[in-house]
């Protein structure tokens, strides 16, 4: 493995702490559902990417951000981005972004590639995955009183609408990462399963956070060797989710 | 003279069509126990969410500069299924608002908070003990009022008396001014130095002996006077 490819495998483990660190968040916050799409937003800009010929990340970025700050005014008219609209936004971002996705690349937008990345693609990435761990750990104490009461925090002075954002750009922030291993369409899932495990793990806060962390990276790590060594793929996304999802299996024998 | 808390002039609250209060006029004074009464529906949880300004209104809800509020909600507006430690949330508050560790030990000592108490998680508490921990989050950083909406709602009848009296020993201790709304009329009449009635038609102060009689309670509520044993108790 050349130094290009040490930059990948440091950068996937990196994403693995951001989405244990965001997905425990989400999943308290009862969000995983409006999460799952925000991934799917990414495809439509990737497509284009792919299409015109410019960087992927910069396409999918564009309109994984913009969707985000749709579904948080969503989420702000409604109260809660309601299951019809996240499956009419699901669906729109799937059609257009398979539409506009050259075919040889489509399988690469949807489950994501072990590619070589530069070192500035590397601390790009790196910066990107500081900027996630900086706003939880800044924001833990105004995110615990919002998840435990939204009105409480209101009270204590909690900015909610703004919190709500930032943390669906951190979220958007982690899937922008992951989406160059784990691909549109899975890079929410290391998100959403790895939490899920935690849950089923542990019923202390901070307890939960770790053990969502290290499973992520678990899965990650063990996904990749997998994909690499044995299948001999490139796609270590699909992988990396099998072993997330018998991660979760084995924890369900805990109870 | 006892200052003037708050100040509370026309004030109307509406969601869409439906007006929920209106014409409310009405002030705080401080060391006072305020008690909201009403029939379901007659906007008491809107007038304390009106009080904080988490709803939108019209009219004017002036607190004085000196008045520090701390608010106890229905416990049916928190999330109790988090993995979180009584000792966390209140943490979380504290540093929040950067409070000394010594202000957070005095909460715990005024409500003789244990250290099991403590380390237990949310999910974990009896319904009068999750009120006392929603009391501990409101007394960090040191309030002189409270505002309480049904802090005994489904608690048995022995936790209900021991709720009422931790607040009235804090108030007695403290000289905390306290709002309190309230189903309990017994409560109501034992506790409340004023007493405010909401319902459709226009609201009335007073204190609780011209209040609480059987003919505006029927009027208020719209039943008949033999459900109030408490006027006879009293």
């Amino acid at each position: 493995m050349d130094a290009s490819h040490s930059y990948t495998v440091l950068l996937a483990a990196l994403f693995a702490i951001a989405a244990g660190l965001v997905g425990s968040v989400a999943l308290m916050k009862r969000m995983l559902l409006a999460s799952d799409v925000i991934s799917h937003l990414a495809l439509p800009g990737l497509g284009l990417a792919f299409l015109l010929k410019f960087s992927p990340l910069i396409g999918g970025g564009a309109t994984l951000f913009l969707g985000t700050l749709f579904v948080w005014q969503l989420q702000k008219k409604t109260g809660l981005a309601t299951d019809a609209m996240i499956g009419v936004v699901f669906a729109a971002s799937l059609g257009i972004g398979a539409l506009v996705t050259p075919q040889e690349d489509l399988l690469e937008a949807l489950f994501g590639n072990f590619q070589k990345l530069s070192l500035a693609g590397f601390l790009l990435g790196a910066a990107a995955v500081i900027l996630v761990v900086l706003f939880i750990v800044r924001m833990k104490d105004q995110l615990i009183l919002n998840l435990f009461s939204p009105e409480l925090a209101a009270a204590t002075g909690v900015n909610a609408a703004r919190l709500d954002l930032g943390f669906l750009l951190v979220f958007s922030l982690t899937v922008l990462v992951g989406l160059r291993f784990m691909g549109a369409l899975l890079s929410s899932a290391l998100i959403i399963i790895p939490a899920a495990t935690a849950r089923q793990l542990t019923t202390q806060m901070t307890q939960f956070v770790a053990v969502a962390c290290a499973t992520s990276l678990v899965s990650v790590a063990t996904g990749f060797l997998i994909s690499t060594l044995i299948v001999k793929t490139s796609t270590v996304g699909p992988t990396i989710v099998i072993v997330s999802a018998l991660l979760f299996a084995v924890s369900l024998l805990k109870k | 003279m006892t200052d003037r808390l708050l100040s509370v002039r026309d004030l109307r609250v509406a969601f869409g069509s439906r007006v929920v209060l209106r014409e409310l006029n009405f002030e705080v004074y401080s060391g006072e126990c305020l008690a909201i009464i009403g029939p379901n529906g007659s906007g008491k949880t809107v007038l304390l969410k009106a009080l904080q300004h988490l709803i939108p209104y019209e009219g004017e809800i002036h607190w004085s500069q000196e008045a520090r509020v701390g608010y106890v909600p229905q416990s049916v507006a928190a999330d109790r299924q988090l993995p979180l430690r009584v000792r966390e949330l209140l943490a979380a508050k504290a540093r929040f608002l950067r409070l000394a560790d010594q202000e957070i030990e005095q909460v715990f000592l005024e409500l003789n908070l244990s250290p099991e108490f403590l380390n237990a998680g949310i999910g974990t508490l009896s319904g009068g003990q999750f009120q006392k921990a929603l009391i501990a989050f409101a007394l960090l950083g040191h309030p002189n009022v409270l505002l309480f909406d049904e802090p005994t709602a489904s608690l048995d009848e022995l936790s209900e008396e021991r709720i009422y009296e931790l607040i009235h020993r804090l108030q007695q201790r403290s000289g905390i001014t306290v709002i309190l709304v309230s189903h309990d009329l017994s409560v109501v009449y034992r506790y409340a130095s004023q007493v405010l009635c909401l319902s459709k038609g226009k609201p009335c102060m007073g204190p609780p002996k011209e209040i609480l009689t059987p003919e505006m309670l029927e009027d208020l509520y719209g039943a008949p006077h033999k459900y109030y044993r408490h006027i006879e108790e009293h």
